[in-house]
């Protein structure tokens, strides 16, 4: 211990002459050992963001990323002056705030619930049940509302039917938003209570003990002394969300999309990967891309300074 | 036993009773509904189709049969998906353990001068990307296109919420004091992070390496966007051809709509059984890893 003091203040006094270079010679283990993962985020992801600059040119095949003929705004103009533009925010925007709408208290309300457990086996069991369907693939999960939901010989669809909802759901512009977030709510709301069932375990038990010598009740104790005690966590994670509010959830959304529901699943980022990628319009869909990541940032942005203000929790 | 149990429940408030009450049916009415579609899954997989389809198979199978499962195991695309899937899962989340681990070790050296400005340089690519076209240009540019590499390296190779999951749980178990002893015996920092860190870090190692292997398990995006050639296609790709584009009998028999309602029935046993193949693998990983999640979680969501 007496040996370790000594090296801590003889490392103290060292920096005062380290220079850029003595650090470097002091760190470089240190560098060698981060200089794989810096590469390879500079390569894959902050290229593509100085690729961007594509949304403002010409896209030229021999050019290459960089090298087109800079037209400003143009491709924006056109995005805005497209008959679609409106139905694609409209989309984009009924789907993304219905999940958080719907999504987002669940979670909380389920580890509110299952906090309330005292049966340890049962406890486990539920547990165990929620958190398993957020490892199954967004396109089984896809095909699993496609066999059931199906009218002639899904269990859901013959349910339903039953219960006098006809036709194809899946075929369906009314269904769509709501088979969409259901199911999203179904796969991730046991995962997405993990963190507040963390948040509730680290709950001073005093806490608890004052207030059953108060006189409070289990609903008083839940909403007096759990709930506010988790709502930095949900704070923090309802900035998150807001940061994707419009970067909705491509995969699923693509796979469900049928020529019968198409005029509300169109969103932005399925309308980019059909623009670009199948119809090689580069230039244009990186500027519709661009629009996507700019509203999504500002709303973090502005989501961020409100917590800020108003709860004192940001993320920076 | 019971009786200290009825006691219990005697001595209780009757609004903490009827609390209780709506708790239990509560949390029952939870588990039926998320357990009941994957149950129906299994069973419906091994049921006779014609009962399946008329809603006569709900709560135990009825008729078995495993056309299903031997149409399966005839169909070549199942097998090269999942082939090229167990490659791109193994190699990939390997290569992504070999990258953030170090990373977050030394993201977790508050003597490291750089840290708090790296951190920052890994954290903005959460909420900023260059999006879908200049990621794809820059793949093109790059010959990944149509390769295995794509599978590999990609914009989430290094995966920043991982990444801060393991620093946060390499700053709270290994202490400061551990490094300079090692120092006192001429540990270098890579002796110290291959001999000292990475043996206690099991748990962390287990939780990223999981959450790396599903997201490649379950990854349809990079097959989706980056491959044509057909033999590199993964499972994921292979899975939405059967259950959404209803290619399911890939050697001509019954195929697509002309066999009317018979045809579909077995169309949707196969469905229900490429569903349970393809997800075993992630599933029976599953219970071993299932008890370090919430120390996972626990453990990065600390500091964010």
């Amino acid at each position: 211990m007496a040996f370790a003091q000594a090296t801590k203040s003889k490392s103290v006094s060292q920096p005062k002459k380290a220079t850029i270079l003595n650090t470097f010679r002091r760190d470089y283990q240190l560098w060698l050992m981060i200089l794989p993962a810096i590469i390879c985020v500079i390569i894959f992801n902050y290229i593509p963001m100085y690729g961007i600059q594509l949304a403002f040119r010409k896209y030229d095949f021999t050019a290459g990323l960089t090298g087109g003929e800079f037209v400003g705004f143009q491709y924006f103009i056109q995005f805005f002056n497209s008959h679609l533009f409106w139905d694609l925010i409209r989309n984009t925007l009924l789907i993304s705030i219905t999940t958080i709408v719907v999504g987002f208290p669940a979670p909380i309300a389920l580890a509110l619930l299952v906090n309330q457990i005292r049966w340890k086996r049962g406890k486990r069991i539920l547990q165990t049940t929620v958190y398993l369907p957020h490892f199954i693939s967004i396109v089984v999960l896809v095909g699993l509302l496609n066999v059931m939901l199906s009218p002639n010989t899904g269990v859901l669809g013959l349910l339903l039917a039953k219960l006098g909802v006809e036709g194809n759901l899946l075929a369906s512009v009314n269904a769509f938003i709501p088979i969409y977030v259901l199911s999203d709510v179904w796969q991730h709301v046991g995962w997405n209570s993990i963190i507040y069932l963390a948040a509730l375990a680290s709950v001073d038990p005093q806490l608890y003990d004052a207030a059953k010598i108060d006189g409070a009740n289990r609903w008083q104790i839940i909403r007096n002394v759990e709930i506010p005690a988790i709502i930095p966590t949900i704070v923090i994670l309802l900035i998150l969300n807001m940061g994707t509010v419009i970067s909705t959830g491509f995969e699923k959304i693509f796979l469900m999309q049928n020529s019968l529901n198409l005029p509300i699943s169109e969103v932005i980022e399925t309308y980019v990967y059909k623009t670009g990628i199948m119809s090689n319009q580069f230039s244009y869909a990186a500027a519709i891309g661009l629009f996507n990541t700019m509203i999504n940032f500002m709303m973090l942005v502005v989501v961020n300074t409100i917590a800020k203000k108003v709860a004192r929790i940001s993320l920076w | 036993m019971t009786s200290i149990s009825l006691n219990r429940i005697r001595n209780k408030k009757p609004g903490d009773l009827l609390f209780d009450i709506f708790i239990v049916a509560l949390c029952v009415l939870m588990f039926f509904v998320v357990a009941y579609p994957i149950y129906f899954i299994i069973i419906a997989s091994i049921s006779d189709p014609t009962l399946v389809s008329t809603g006569k198979v709900l709560f135990m199978p009825k008729g078995f049969s495993f056309f299903g499962y031997e149409q399966i195991f005839q169909d070549s695309r199942v097998w090269i998906g999942y082939r090229n899937t167990l490659f791109y899962a193994l190699f990939g989340t390997l290569i992504n353990l070999m990258l953030t681990l170090p990373a977050a070790y030394v993201l977790s050296r508050y003597e490291f001068k750089a840290r708090r400005l790296l951190m920052f340089f890994f954290i903005f690519t959460m909420f900023f990307n260059g999006g879908l076209i200049p990621t794809y240009m820059l793949m093109k540019d790059l010959s990944l296109l149509d390769t295995v590499w794509v599978f590999i390296f990609n914009p989430l190779t290094v995966n920043v919420f991982n990444l801060i999951i393991t620093r946060t749980f390499f700053e709270n178990n290994i202490p400061g004091e551990m490094y300079e002893a090692a120092t006192m015996d001429g540990c270098s920092h890579f002796r110290f992070f291959t001999s000292i860190v990475m043996p206690l870090s099991k748990a962390v190692t287990a939780v990223i390496g999981l959450y790396y292997l599903v997201w490649h398990w379950n990854d349809f995006f990079t097959g989706l966007i980056y491959i044509r050639n057909y033999d590199l296609q993964p499972l994921q790709i292979v899975l939405r051809d059967i259950l959404l584009s209803n290619q399911v009998f890939s050697e001509g028999a019954g195929s697509g709509g002309t066999g009317g309602g018979y045809a579909q029935r077995y169309a949707d046993q196969v469905k229900y059984g490429v569903i349970i193949v393809s997800s075993l693998p992630v599933l029976m990983l599953y219970p071993f890893i299932q008890k370090y999640f919430e120390k996972g979680v626990l453990i990065g969501s600390v500091k964010g």
